[in-house]
């Protein structure tokens, strides 16, 4: 099996590092630092109090343990909470885009420019706190659709952003959401209007630069009465020694009628294959879902050193649906704590569970999900089903399904499978002439195909590369 | 002896394989030229299907000693996939399941790996359909087969009937069937030996590995091999699996026995 080790250690592809100045606040965390954040970004008043309630609130808090992953302690006091490209002005166009920066998405094949032309897909760059690049605002505008950096929306439209930020995930959610509601730098924010279809796929890359800076993003987007919207959500890092934490928070609002498809393909920096280095991934996402609105997730994590991320849906309106499509990958000494939380509210909700956990090397693939149905939710149906792909038998695999129901008219269904990738079945593929990595490949595309026909056609295929660049595992 | 010629397209000379440490073949010589169908018979735990796993390669079966060329090259040099685009193809007494990988999709994968190799250009979708609805006639195989998962939910006769489509297709020089017949009801016997009988050529040789000779009055073999203790003990035309069918295998252990003891 020598050519799936080679190939399970190859090298990661984007680990490289951008030399650009940036503006960084020292490192720490206290109150002086949520002023000066928020000083920098010319915030009103009532968003700089919304932070320093949550770092109060922060301060009373411990860190989460009763995730089934591993890491030393976070010295959260030696993090820098605030760091940005040198901004020269505003930008209009690419011309005007820091050219390393430029080259540094040409490296990880996620060219702006290539991205317009031959998608459509109106890209609103991230690179560390500051967005760089807006592009398709015009065509968008048209339909009266605001997609902007968040520091833009809370500029421009404030009222939208006071009235729904906190709303799905408030500021005291959990350690981690709430220390991002204290920090949190930048990020995306959309709002379709009522009635409007979104003309075109959202798509937002996200990179973790400079060295020893937190990543704290924050999604928020919104779908009025009847709208419907997809986000896609992609993401690489460079190679780093030390750990790097990333606490995102993504709020979805689906009102009456609205649907709101939101993809996530990523792949920071995974640790190398002795397990140093790597992104720690603390995520909170979660959407609320009003009468006869939609929410559905789909992710494909491949990277990240740790992964603790549960996109979740509160189906709070009657005939309300949720759904949940995982693809989650740890190779080599990768840790991925990852699930779903759908609570029944409303009348006759539905939600959907598929979730596809891989495993290869020493990489540890937990699922943990909860479906939680309260006295209210009449004829709510659920759906589960996790299965679980281990390639080599130094990998582990590990479900914690909680179910929770209170209503005697609800209908479950939960499904589970641990399979390894058979020497049988990579001998099969062989012996018809297809070589080992590629059969790999095919196994573990087939593998979570139910998930990929979820996401968007041009992310479906990015989304089989890059399971083929990182999951060879060992295999016997 | 249909088109005799004078090398042989398989040699098998003095092989000694073991699996798990433990010998299972023991001097085994065989000779099979272009054109040929040769049987190999035996009784459980003769070593039959350990020459199939052998000659296509199956990790762990270790070749201890001995030799094996085909075509004139060592084919225990090459790793398995390389040995099946060189043209040896193993229709496998157990076909595994690959849930989601669309079946047609894996056969088109397989089919352009060997066009690749042998420097032809790879056929694209719309051409290589058009092949594979040619060949599904062939063993009776729905169209509905082709988009479902590689043998997801087939049935055991399916599954074999799903072999030999594949061999079909991918038309091979050599074509091991490891115990085809087993499991199967007396069509589907018909339909997979009508499927190896259009492969029957100057060109193609066949092995088939079976038990019983019920196969064989379908596929009707120019030569029967008698494996016994890891060996050949008895070679012969049709004829002797007929024997074999009416007598079993006991008088062939004896007449082993008899020749170790004299």
């Amino acid at each position: 099996m020598s050519t799936i080790e080679q190939l399970a250690n190859q090298e990661y592809k984007y680990g490289f590092v951008t030399d650009i100045e940036a503006d960084v606040a020292p490192p720490g965390l206290n109150e002086d630092i949520v002023r000066l954040i928020s000083s920098k970004k010319q915030e009103p008043e009532w968003l700089l109090e919304w932070r320093l309630r949550a770092l109060r609130h922060w301060m009373t808090m411990k860190e989460p343990t009763w995730a089934n992953v591993k890491y030393g302690p976070i010295d959260y006091q030696a993090i820098r909470y605030y760091s940005a490209p040198k901004k020269k002005k505003e930008l209009k166009s690419l011309e005007e885009v820091d050219p390393e920066l430029l080259r540094t998405f040409e490296k990880l094949g996620i060219s702006l420019e290539e991205q317009k032309r031959l998608t459509g897909v109106a890209v609103d760059a991230v690179f560390d706190s500051v967005s760089v690049a807006t592009t398709f605002r015009e065509e968008l505008a048209k339909h009266g659709i605001i997609f902007c950096s968040f520091s833009e929306a809370v500029r421009e439209h404030p009222e939208l952003v006071r009235r729904y930020l906190g709303s799905v995930v408030p500021y005291t959610d959990n350690f981690f959401a709430t220390l991002n509601s204290a920090v949190f730098s930048d990020g995306s924010f959309c709002y379709i209007p009522k009635g409007v279809r979104c003309p075109m796929e959202l798509s937002t890359y996200f990179r973790i630069n400079t060295a020893g800076t937190g990543q704290f993003e924050r999604t928020l987007i919104v779908a009025d009465e009847g709208a419907y919207v997809s986000y896609l959500e992609g993401c690489t890092a460079p190679m780093r020694d030390e750990n790097q934490l990333h606490a995102a928070v993504v709020e979805l609002v689906a009102l009456d009628g609205a649907t709101i498809k939101y993809s996530t393909v990523q792949n920071w920096y995974p640790g190398d294959k002795d397990g140093k280095g790597g992104i720690y991934n603390f995520v909170t996402k979660r959407g609320k879902a009003s009468r006869d609105a939609k929410i559905s997730w789909t992710q494909v994590e491949t990277g990240s050193a740790i992964t603790w991320k549960y996109p979740s849906c509160i189906l709070q309106g009657d005939n309300s649906v949720g759904e949940f499509y995982s693809v989650a990958l740890t190779n080599n000494y990768q840790q991925a704590d990852t699930g779903t939380k759908m609570i029944h509210i409303g009348k006759n909700t539905r939600s959907t569970i598929i979730s596809k956990g891989i495993s290869a090397g020493h990489g540890q693939n937990t699922y943990r999900g909860m479906v939680k149905i309260l006295r209210s939710a009449d004829g709510a149906r659920n759906y589960s089903q996790c299965d679980s792909l281990l390639l080599g038998d130094k990998c582990g695999a590990h479900t914690f399904p909680y179910i929770e129901v209170r209503n005697a008219t609800a209908t479950m269904e939960h499904e589970a499978s641990t399979s390894k990738i058979g020497e049988d079945q990579l001998f099969y593929c062989q012996q018809r002439g297809i070589s080992p990595e590629d059969a790999v490949n095919m196994i573990v595309n087939g593998f979570c195909k139910e998930v990929f026909r979820e996401l968007p056609m041009e992310f479906a295929v990015e989304a089989q590369k890059l399971l083929g660049v990182s999951l060879e595992g060992s295999v016997g | 002896m249909p088109h005799a010629q004078e090398i042989a397209m398989l040699e098998i000379k003095n092989l000694h394989a073991a699996i798990d440490g433990k010998e299972i073949l023991r001097g085994l010589d065989l000779s099979v030229k272009a054109g040929e169908v040769h049987a190999i018979m035996g009784p459980n735990g003769s070593g039959k299907s350990t020459l199939a796993n052998v000659l296509a390669g199956r990790p762990h079966y270790e070749v201890t000693l001995g030799t094996i060329e085909f075509e004139g090259k060592n084919l225990l040099a090459l790793s398995p996939e390389e040995r099946a685009r060189e043209g040896v193809f193993l229709a496998m007494q157990y076909p595994v399941e690959i849930p989601g990988v669309n079946n047609l999709y894996f056969l088109k994968a397989a089919f352009n790996a060997m066009r690749k190799h042998r420097g032809e250009e790879e056929l694209d979708a719309v051409e290589f359909l058009q092949l594979a609805r040619e060949k599904m006639k062939l063993v009776d195989l729905d169209e509905s087969f082709m988009n479902r998962g590689v043998n997801e939910g087939f049935s055991g006769g399916e599954k074999k009937r799903n072999e030999i489509f594949q061999m079909a297709v991918l038309d091979p020089k050599l074509a091991i069937l490891d115990e085809t017949d087993s499991g199967l009801d007396i069509d589907a016997l018909r339909i997979v030996a009508r499927g190896v009988n259009t492969l029957r050529s100057e060109k193609h040789a066949v092995l088939v590995i079976t038990h019983y000779q019920r196969l064989l009055r379908y596929l009707v073999p120019d030569f029967v091999h008698v494996l016994a203790g890891g060996r050949i003990v008895k070679s012969g035309g049709k004829e002797l699996a007929e024997e074999l069918e009416q007598k079993g295998y006991e008088w062939i252990d004896q007449e082993v026995a008899a020749g170790a003891a004299s």
